[in-house]
C-alpha cells in the first residue's frame, strides 16, 4: 500500500539521469525507457513503467510472476511494441517493430529457450540469419558460404569466453550440454551485440557446475564493455555479478538498488510488496 | 483396369480413406436430388425424370471417358437425368462404394458400374439391389458373375484368344520355340486381367492349368508376368525387367494399349523395335489402333464401351417403365457386346479387319 | 564459518559453490573411454546419416548379384536400374527439399504430370512452338508449387493437408487439360522431339545412360551446391529444424518456404519432361504413384520427416535401393507382391534408424 503512494509522486519526475551504484558520478544511460504501457484486453502488463541500464554494467531485472517484466524486456528487445511511452538508445528515441530491428541497432538478445537450432553446428548457429559469404566473385554470382571464415570465428568467440571443451566447431548443437548450449548463445549474442546484451533466465534450466560457467561468461563479456541486463529468478546469481538490481512490481519499476546494500531477503521483500521501496532509489 | 501397383505404406491407407470424399466428376447426386426435389415441388410440371447412373473406375483412362459421354447421349435421348461418378484411380473401390451409396439415397432407378475391385464391391450392389435399383456391370465382371443383375461385357476371354491366336498364327511353326513376355495388370489378378491373360495363352497353345489364375503355368516359353498397372510407365519398366530375364523374347502380350506403347520404348532402347517382336494388345481405342498403323503394335482386340453404355442406359430406361430385367445369356452369364481383331497384316484363319476399318469404329 | 546467504553485501559465490573452485574445471567434457561401441556407432552414424542408405545399397547389390548372378551385375542392368529409378529421383530432390523444412508435399506427381501434358499438348495439338511450350510447362510446374507454398505459408495450413488437396485439384487439371487423351510418341517425334531429348541414351563398355539421368544428377549436384554451400541452404534446414529459433535469428521462415515449394515445382516439371523421354508419351495415366514413391526413397535415404537433418544424395541412394530390390527381386523370379513388401520392410527400418540416431545427446 505504502509502495504505491511512493510511486505517485515518483512518477512526476522524469529523469533522463540516474544514480548509479554507490559512489559514482551520474552518467548517461545507453539504454533507457520511459512511461512504457501495454495492455492486453483487460489485463495491463506494463504500467507507466521505467527502464535505464547505464553503461558497462550489468542490470539485474528481478520480479514476481505476472509482475510484467518479461512484457517489458520484450518491449526493449522488440518483440513487443509498447502502447506508450519512449524508449531511447544513445540518447536517441527507438521504435523497434520486430526483433530483428533491436538486433540491427546493436542489441542481442539470449532468450531463454535459446533460439539455436539443433541440427544445425555451432557455426552455423553462431552466423545464423548472418552468414557471411565468399568475398569476390563465388561469393557474389553463387552466393558460396564462407565457411573456413565462419568456423574460424566461431572458434574465436567461443574461446574468447573460455569455451575449450567443446571439441569440433562443426558438431551439431543437439549433442551439447545445457551449458555448452547456453555458451554458444552467450557466445552469440557478445560477438553480435554491438551495444548491449539482454540475457533471459540465462541459468534457469542449469546445474551447478555449469551456472558458475555462465555468470564467469557473463564477467567476461561485461569486461569487455558490453552492458547486460540479466533477468533471473535466481537471487544469490543476480546478487553474485549484478552493479544494480531493478525490481518489478505491478507492471512498473518501484525500485533500483544497490546489491551491496541490501540483502536478498530485503530485495524479494519489495519486489513481493512485502516491503517498502527505498525512495532515493526509486525512479 | 484393375489395381494400379500400391506401396506398402500405412500412408496409403490414410490417404485413400481421406480420399472417399473426392469422387464425382459430374453432377453431384445428392445435391442435384435435394436441389432437383425442390425445383420439381416448385414447379408442377410432368413427372420428375427418373435417375441412372454410370459409375466407372478413372476418368484418366479415355476408354471410360468414351464409355460416359455415350451413356449421357443415351440417357439424354432416352429422358433419364443423368450421374456420372468414377473412382480417383484404378482400384479406387471406397470411391466406387460411396457412389453407389449416393446413388440410393438420391432414388436413381439403377446405375452401371465398371467395378475396380470386382469382388470387394459386391456387398454394396447387393445393398443397390436390396433398395429396388437395377445393377448392370459393364466392362469387367463382377466375382461372382451373378451378383449383378445383368452384365454387358466384352468377352475378354475370347479377345485374349484372338490376339493369342493371330499371334500364333504370325509365327506359325516358330511359336513352338517362342519366348513371350506376359504384361499384367496388377499382383491381385482382377477378373479382367486373368480373363484376357488366360484367354491369349489358350488362344496361343499354352497349357493355362487354372483358367482363372495366372502364372501357374509351367509352359517354358513364358518368361515371366510383370506388372504394368494399365500405363505407359509400368508398361516400360515391365518390358526392360522381362528382358533382362529373357533377352530373346518375341511375343509381348500387354493387358491393355497404353502398357504397350510403354513396352516399345523399352523394346526400342533394347533395338528390338525391328519387327523380330510381336506386340499384341486389347482394347482398340483410336491412340491403339494409330498405333497399329504405326507398327507400334501388332494387332490389338478392339472392345466397344460406348455400345456397353449406351445398352445400358436402355435397360436402366426400360426397368424404370415397365419392371422388367434384362435378359441374361445363362450360358456364359453375361451379354458379349463383341471384340474384333485389328490387325494390318492378317494372318491365316483369324478373321480380322484392317486399321482403317478398326479406325472408323475406334473410339477416344 | 558459515557465511550467510541472507546478510547485506555483495555476494560472492555461495559457500557450496566456492566448493566448486576445486572441482573439475570441465563444464562437460566427452567421456571418451565410457562410450560403448554402440554408441560410437550411433555418434558416426549421426555425424555421416547417408553412411546407412550407402551400405543398404551396397549390401542390396551384393545380395543380388550372389542370388541372380550375371544377369543383374552387369553394366547394362545396373544402369537400366538406374534409369527405371530416374524419375522418381528427380521427383525425391523436390520432394526432399519439402520434407527438409517438415513439410510434406502429395501434389508432386500431379505438378508432374501436369506439366508434362502442358508441354505436350501446347506443343502437338495447340500448334505453340517448342521453344515457348516447353518453358509453358516449367513455368505451369513452378506455379503449382507457388500456390502450395502460398497455402502453406499465408494460409497457415499443414503441408499434408495443403497437398492433399492440392493432389485432387492438379489431378483433376491434368484431365481437363489432357481430356483423357495421351498424346502418342509418334505425334510428339513428329512435331516436338525435344520433349523426348532426355530419353536419348548414351552407350559406353555394355552401360546405357539415358540424358535424363544424367540430368538428374546434375539436378542433384546444383540441389546439393545451394542447400550445404549458400546461406539459403542454412535458412532452410534452420525452417525445418526449429522454426522458432529461426525466426528470431532473423530468417524470413515465409519466403523460404515460398521459395522452397516453388524450386520442388520447377523440378516437377522438369520430372515431367524426364518423364515424356521416358514413355516417349504424355499421358495423364502415369505417376500416379510417384508421390508416394517419392516420399519413399526421401525417407530410405535417411531424411527425417521432422526436418532439419536429411540430404539430396540420401534421397538418390534411397531411389536406387527401392529400384535395385525390384530389379533384383523380380529377376530373381519371386512374385510381384514381395517387391512391395521388402519396400515397406526397408521403409520401416529406414525410420526406426533415423529415430535412433536422432537420440543422440551429450
Amino acid at each position: 500500500m505504502s509502495g504505491e503512494a511512493v510511486n505517485v509522486t515518483m512518477q512526476t519526475t522524469v529523469q533522463a539521469t540516474v544514480l548509479p551504484a554507490s559512489g559514482q558520478s551520474p552518467a548517461e544511460p545507453i539504454l533507457y525507457a520511459r512511461g512504457l504501457v501495454k495492455r492486453y484486453g483487460r489485463v495491463t502488463a506494463l504500467d507507466h513503467a521505467d527502464f535505464d541500464l547505464l553503461p558497462g554494467e550489468i542490470l539485474g531485472v528481478i520480479g514476481d510472476n505476472g509482475a510484467g517484466k518479461s512484457t517489458l524486456i520484450k518491449a526493449l528487445c522488440g518483440a513487443v511494441t509498447p502502447d506508450h511511452g519512449e524508449i531511447f538508445l544513445d540518447g536517441r528515441p527507438v521504435h523497434f517493430r520486430s526483433p530483428m530491428d533491436a538486433r540491427d541497432a546493436g542489441i542481442e538478445t539470449v532468450y531463454q529457450n535459446l533460439a539455436l537450432s539443433p541440427a544445425l553446428s555451432i557455426a552455423d548457429n553462431m552466423f545464423l540469419g548472418r552468414e557471411r559469404r565468399k568475398p569476390g566473385f563465388t561469393g557474389k554470382y553463387f552466393r558460396r558460404l564462407d565457411r573456413s571464415t565462419m568456423q574460424k570465428e566461431a572458434r574465436r568467440h567461443l574461446s574468447s569466453l573460455g569455451l575449450l571443451t567443446i571439441q569440433n566447431i562443426n558438431q551439431t548443437v543437439e549433442t551439447l550440454s545445457g551449458g555448452q548450449r547456453q555458451g554458444v548463445a552467450v557466445a552469440r549474442a557478445a560477438a553480435f551485440g554491438s551495444k548491449l546484451v539482454i540475457m533471459d533466465e540465462p541459468t534457469a534450466a542449469l546445474g551447478v557446475k555449469e551456472s558458475r560457467r555462465v555468470l564467469d561468461m557473463m564477467l567476461d563479456v561485461k569486461r569487455r564493455g558490453l552492458p547486460i541486463v540479466l533477468i533471473s529468478h535466481n537471487m544469490p546469481h543476480v546478487f553474485e555479478v549484478c552493479d544494480r538490481i531493478h525490481i518489478h512490481r505491478l507492471g512498473r519499476r518501484i525500485a533500483i538498488i544497490d546489491p551491496a546494500a541490501y540483502s536478498m531477503s530485503d530485495a524479494v521483500a519489495i519486489m513481493t510488496g512485502a516491503m517498502k521501496p527505498p525512495e532515493q532509489m526509486a525512479a | 483396369m484393375g489395381r494400379r501397383k500400391t506401396s506398402g505404406i500405412h500412408l496409403v491407407a490414410v490417404v485413400n480413406r481421406l480420399r472417399e470424399e473426392n469422387v464425382k466428376t459430374r453432377l453431384r447426386g445428392l445435391h442435384l436430388s435435394i436441389v432437383g426435389a425442390l425445383v420439381l415441388g416448385v414447379a408442377s410440371s410432368a413427372s420428375a425424370q427418373d435417375i441412372v447412373g454410370l459409375i466407372t473406375k478413372t476418368e484418366g483412362n479415355p476408354f471410360f471417358v468414351k464409355m460416359r459421354e455415350g451413356a449421357a447421349q443415351k440417357a439424354e435421348e432416352l429422358g433419364l437425368e443423368f450421374q456420372s461418378f468414377a473412382g480417383k484411380y484404378d482400384g479406387d473401390n471406397e470411391g466406387q462404394v460411396a457412389a453407389i451409396e449416393s446413388l440410393i439415397s438420391a432414388g436413381a432407378k439403377g446405375f452401371a458400374i465398371v467395378p475396380s475391385d470386382s469382388s470387394a464391391i459386391v456387398p454394396t450392389i447387393q445393398q443397390a439391389r436390396d433398395a429396388g435399383l437395377l445393377v448392370i456391370v459393364l466392362d469387367t465382371p463382377l466375382d461372382p458373375i451373378d451378383a449383378a443383375d445383368a452384365t454387358f461385357a466384352t468377352d475378354n476371354r475370347k479377345a485374349g484368344k484372338l490376339i493369342g491366336q493371330w499371334a500364333a498364327a504370325k509365327l506359325g511353326d516358330d511359336a513352338a520355340n517362342a519366348k513371350i513376355a506376359m504384361l499384367d495388370l496388377a499382383t491381385n489378378q482382377p477378373t479382367v486381367d486373368y480373363l484376357r491373360d488366360q484367354g491369349f495363352m489358350e488362344g496361343f497353345g499354352v497349357d493355362v492349368k487354372d483358367p482363372n489364375r495366372y502364372g501357374d503355368e509351367d509352359d517354358a516359353r513364358i518368361c515371366g508376368h510383370e506388372m504394368t498397372g494399365g500405363n505407359e510407365d509400368g508398361g516400360r519398366t515391365a518390358m526392360e525387367t522381362l528382358l533382362q530375364k529373357c533377352p530373346d523374347i518375341n511375343v509381348v502380350y500387354t493387358i491393355n494399349e497404353p502398357a504397350a506403347a510403354g513396352a516399345w520404348e523399352a523394346l526400342k532402347a533394347a533395338g528390338k523395335d525391328d519387327g523380330s517382336v510381336l506386340v499384341v494388345s486389347i482394347d482398340g481405342g483410336c491412340p491403339g489402333v494409330e498405333n497399329i498403323k504405326a507398327g507400334i503394335i501388332g494387332a490389338t482386340s478392339q472392345q466397344y464401351p460406348l455400345k456397353m453404355a449406351a445398352m445400358a442406359m436402355e435397360a436402366i430406361a426400360e426397368f424404370a417403365k415397365s419392371g422388367t430385367k434384362p435378359m441374361v445369356d445363362s450360358e456364359l452369364g453375361f451379354l458379349d457386346t463383341g471384340a474384333t481383331l485389328i490387325t494390318d497384316e492378317a494372318a491365316e484363319g483369324v478373321e480380322s479387319i484392317s486399321t482403317d476399318e478398326g479406325m472408323a469404329l475406334c473410339w477416344g | 564459518m558459515t557465511s550467510t546467504v541472507e546478510g547485506p553485501g555483495r555476494q560472492g559465490p555461495a559457500d557450496f559453490e566456492r566448493v566448486l573452485t576445486e572441482a573439475d574445471a570441465a563444464v562437460a567434457s566427452f567421456d571418451e573411454d565410457e562410450k560403448t561401441l554402440l554408441k560410437r556407432v550411433q555418434h558416426f552414424l549421426h555425424e555421416h546419416p547417408t553412411a546407412v542408405p550407402f551400405i543398404v545399397l551396397v549390401t542390396g547389390i551384393l545380395l543380388f548379384s550372389a542370388l541372380v548372378g550375371d544377369r543383374f551385375f552387369a553394366p547394362f542392368n545396373l544402369s537400366l536400374v538406374l534409369q527405371q529409378v530416374t524419375i522418381i529421383g528427380v521427383v525425391g530432390i523436390a520432394q526432399t527439399l519439402i520434407i527438409l523444412t517438415a513439410g510434406i508435399d502429395l501434389s508432386v506427381g500431379a505438378i508432374m504430370v501436369l506439366a508434362s501434358i502442358m508441354m505436350a499438348r501446347s506443343a502437338v495439338i495447340w500448334g505453340v512452338p517448342v521453344e515457348i511450350a516447353f518453358p509453358l510447362g516449367l513455368l505451369v510446374g513452378t506455379l503449382c508449387g507457388f500456390v502450395n507454398g502460398a497455402l502453406v505459408t499465408y494460409m497457415r495450413l499443414p503441408p499434408f493437408i495443403v497437398t492433399l488437396g492440392t493432389w485432387s485439384i492438379f489431378g483433376a487439371l491434368v484431365l481437363w487439360v489432357s481430356r483423357s487423351e495421351t498424346i502418342r510418341q509418334p505425334d510428339i517425334a513428329a512435331e516436338a522431339p525435344i520433349l523426348q531429348f532426355t530419353g536419348t541414351a548414351l552407350s559406353f563398355g555394355g552401360a546405357r545412360l539415358t540424358l535424363g539421368s544424367i540430368l538428374m544428377i546434375l539436378l542433384a549436384v546444383v540441389i546439393w551446391y545451394i542447400l550445404n554451400r549458400t546461406p539459403f541452404g542454412r535458412h532452410v534446414y534452420a525452417t525445418g529444424d526449429d522454426p522458432e529459433a529461426a525466426r528470431l535469428a532473423g530468417i524470413n521462415t515465409d519466403r523460404t518456404l515460398l521459395a522452397v515449394y516453388s524450386i520442388a515445382g520447377f523440378i516437377c516439371a522438369i520430372g515431367g519432361w524426364v518423364l515424356i523421354g521416358r514413355i516417349g508419351a504424355a499421358s495423364p495415366l502415369a505417376g500416379q504413384t510417384a508421390n508416394l514413391d517419392s516420399i519413399t526413397a526421401v525417407v530410405i535415404g535417411g531424411t527425417s520427416l521432422f526436418g532439419g537433418r536429411g540430404s539430396i544424395v540420401g534421397t538418390l541412394v534411397g531411389a536406387l535401393i527401392v529400384g535395385v530390390f525390384r530389379n533384383g527381386l523380380a529377376l530373381y523370379g519371386l512374385d510381384n507382391l514381395w517387391q512391395e513388401f521388402a519396400i515397406g520392410v526397408l521403409i520401416i527400418v529406414a525410420v526406426t534408424l533415423d529415430q535412433w540416431i536422432r537420440r543422440i545427446s551429450a
